[in-house]
């Protein structure tokens, strides 16, 4: 507080002390969240760092020297290719099917009053709230005591289903709030029934947000750990096929599985934001 | 068909919902019931029989009390570091990044692409006693010359930091977002340092990211069991490791389940407090 006239006068500019101190604190938080990725990015780093590693035993835990045979020979080990592939199928039909029964409670949440919609709300959080490992043990009890279920892909297709709805409700849910109605009436005065409406108007501006969960969907099936290694018997998929062989010896092919997963994924995710920074400021 | 359903319209959401909360009830409500079920029984494997046996939920508080409050002793430090670790970096996003914003946002979910298994293993290499890391902490006699951080619960308690880092940054990032800047400025008009507009403006508004990301990250570090499966030894034992350990290995199901229900009775509690503290319609959306 130098002068009177500086303290009342509005946009005079600020102390000194205080300029210097936002200069600090603006580059500090720069810096900090600079760093801060390079944190997050640090492991994922490793990962791929060592699909290249030539390990000179067993273990491929210290870095001996580069070669590109992991990735040509990726299925070289036993049972890793059989692995990559139930993962695939799993996700690909449980996002599906996820997807689908998601949407549908999404638009009955958002859309529709009735009796049981708080109770409904309730039991789609639930999943979200509750540690993996209990639904994975209590999913388990369940198929135990029912000794005719094998368990198996359609168990471990059931578990992922399960825990991937609520997900998929979230998503879609937070779109189709902020959605515009006007449409859908125009086309019922224009004289199209429900059916129609649904097909011809809600689907194609709900598509984007049930892309964007089935791809989280998808991700959340393929990462599983815990309640697909209590419900597989002796099915595996990758996370399985990488717990089991981390007790004895991680193959770089492990690496390699991992790292091309990353990679499509973060190609999707990369083609997202450059189609988000096309777009002209201010559109949806 | 479009006109049947136009003429009831009352029963369109049940139809909607129908499917899905048939398959949630189905397999992950009914499942709770065998769950309880299975924890009242008695007998050793494979022949346990229904006895109401409350017992067994005194014999597991007893006997694995240790790993249970070991396991939310780790989920809640965890839970504050990543707060401590994500505020800064959403805060710079939300209001510094510009065009950068959807860039990072990805670097901040990059983590959830590479499988949970392989970016815990990472950590392994990282933190190995032949590492950089552990040869500059040795250097600069921050560790001892044959310290370790590997099988320790520094490893396991960063490991679950570093694994659920992104559930806390994000739903802080999307707090952050949402913060009108006109407030900010008017904070400012009023005289308030930067501090005092943060801690009594921007904080308080990113409440609902708070809360959201403490449950997020809490929630699933206290039933995790792969850190300290993979980064720490006996003693850093979580109760997630008793439970599946039980249920694969020694096959002692009713223990297994009442340390489930325990586990999750104990974070429905967690789960009230907090709703009473905030507001239920925060907790459910």
């Amino acid at each position: 507080m130098s002068s009177v006239a500086e303290t009342v006068t509005p946009g005079a500019k600020p102390g000194l002390v205080a300029r210097i101190w936002r200069l600090v604190a603006r580059h500090a938080l720069t810096v900090y969240a600079l760093l801060a990725v390079g944190y997050l990015m640090l492991p994922i780093a490793v990962v791929i760092l060592f699909s290249f590693n030539h390990p000179t035993g067993r273990f491929n835990y210290v870095w001996n020297s580069f070669t590109l045979d992991n990735w040509v020979h990726w299925n070289a080990v036993l049972g890793i290719q059989g692995s990559v592939v139930t993962s695939l199928e799993v996700a690909a039909l449980a996002t599906v099917v996820a997807t689908v029964l998601g949407t549908m409670i999404a638009l009955a949440i958002v859309r529709h009053r009735f009796i049981g919609r708080s109770a409904t709300n309730l039991l789609v959080f639930l999943p979200m709230s509750t540690p993996e490992i209990v639904m994975g043990s209590s999913l388990l009890t369940l198929f135990l005591n029912h000794g005719t279920i094998q368990l198996g892909f359609w168990t471990i297709f059931i578990a992922h289903v399960m825990f991937i709805v609520s997900f998929v409700v979230v998503t879609v849910k937070a779109r189709l709030i902020g959605f515009d109605r006007h449409m859908e009436e125009a086309a019922m005065d224009l004289g199209a029934n429900e059916l129609v409406t649904f097909a011809k108007v809600t689907l194609p501006l709900i598509a984007p947000a049930m892309l964007a969960a089935a791809l989280l969907g998808f991700a959340l099936s393929i990462d599983d750990f815990v309640i697909t290694y209590l419900n597989a018997g002796a099915t595996q998929t990758f996370p399985i096929f990488v717990w089991g062989i981390a007790r004895v010896a991680v193959p770089p092919q492990v690496n390699v599985v991992a790292s091309a997963i990353f990679l499509v994924a973060i190609a999707i995710g990369l083609g997202n934001v450059m189609l988000q920074r096309r777009k002209p400021k201010g559109a949806p | 068909m479009g006109t049947f359903l136009h003429r009831h319209r009352g029963i369109t959401p049940y139809l909607l919902l129908a499917p899905g909360i048939l398959w949630l009830g189905l397999f992950f409500l009914w499942p709770m019931y065998y769950l309880g079920y299975e924890s009242l029984q008695t007998g050793l494997f494979p022949d346990f029989h229904f006895s109401w046996a409350f017992s067994n939920y005194w014999d597991a508080l007893s006997g694995y009390h240790t790993q249970l409050e070991r396991s939310f002793v780790y989920a809640g430090i965890a839970t504050v570091a990543c707060f401590v670790l994500a505020y800064p970096l959403a805060y710079w996003i939300a209001f510094r990044a510009g065009p950068w914003r959807n860039l990072f946002l990805l670097f901040i979910v990059a983590p959830f692409f590479v499988t949970y298994l392989m970016r815990t293993l990472a950590w392994l290499n990282i933190l190995a006693d032949q590492g950089p890391v552990v040869g500059f902490l040795r250097d600069v006699h921050l560790l001892a010359p044959d310290g370790r951080l590997l099988a320790t619960t520094f490893a396991v308690v960063s490991g679950i930091t570093y694994n659920f880092f992104p559930f806390m940054a994000l739903p802080l990032y999307v707090s952050l977002e949402q913060i009108d800047e006109g407030l900010l400025e008017a904070a400012k008009d009023l005289y308030a340092s930067p501090t005092r507009a943060f801690l009594r403006v921007t904080l308080p508004l990113s409440a609902p990211g708070i809360v959201a990301g403490t449950l997020l990250t809490f929630i699933p570090a206290a039933g995790d069991f792969i850190n300290a499966a993979l980064l720490g030894t006996p003693n850093q034992t979580m109760i997630g490791n008793v439970i599946q350990a039980k249920f694969l290995q020694s096959l002692d199901y009713p223990t297994a389940a009442s340390l489930s229900f325990i586990l999750m009775g104990l974070i429905l509690v967690f789960l009230l407090f907090y709703a009473r503290a905030v507001g239920t319609e925060k907790l459910t959306g």
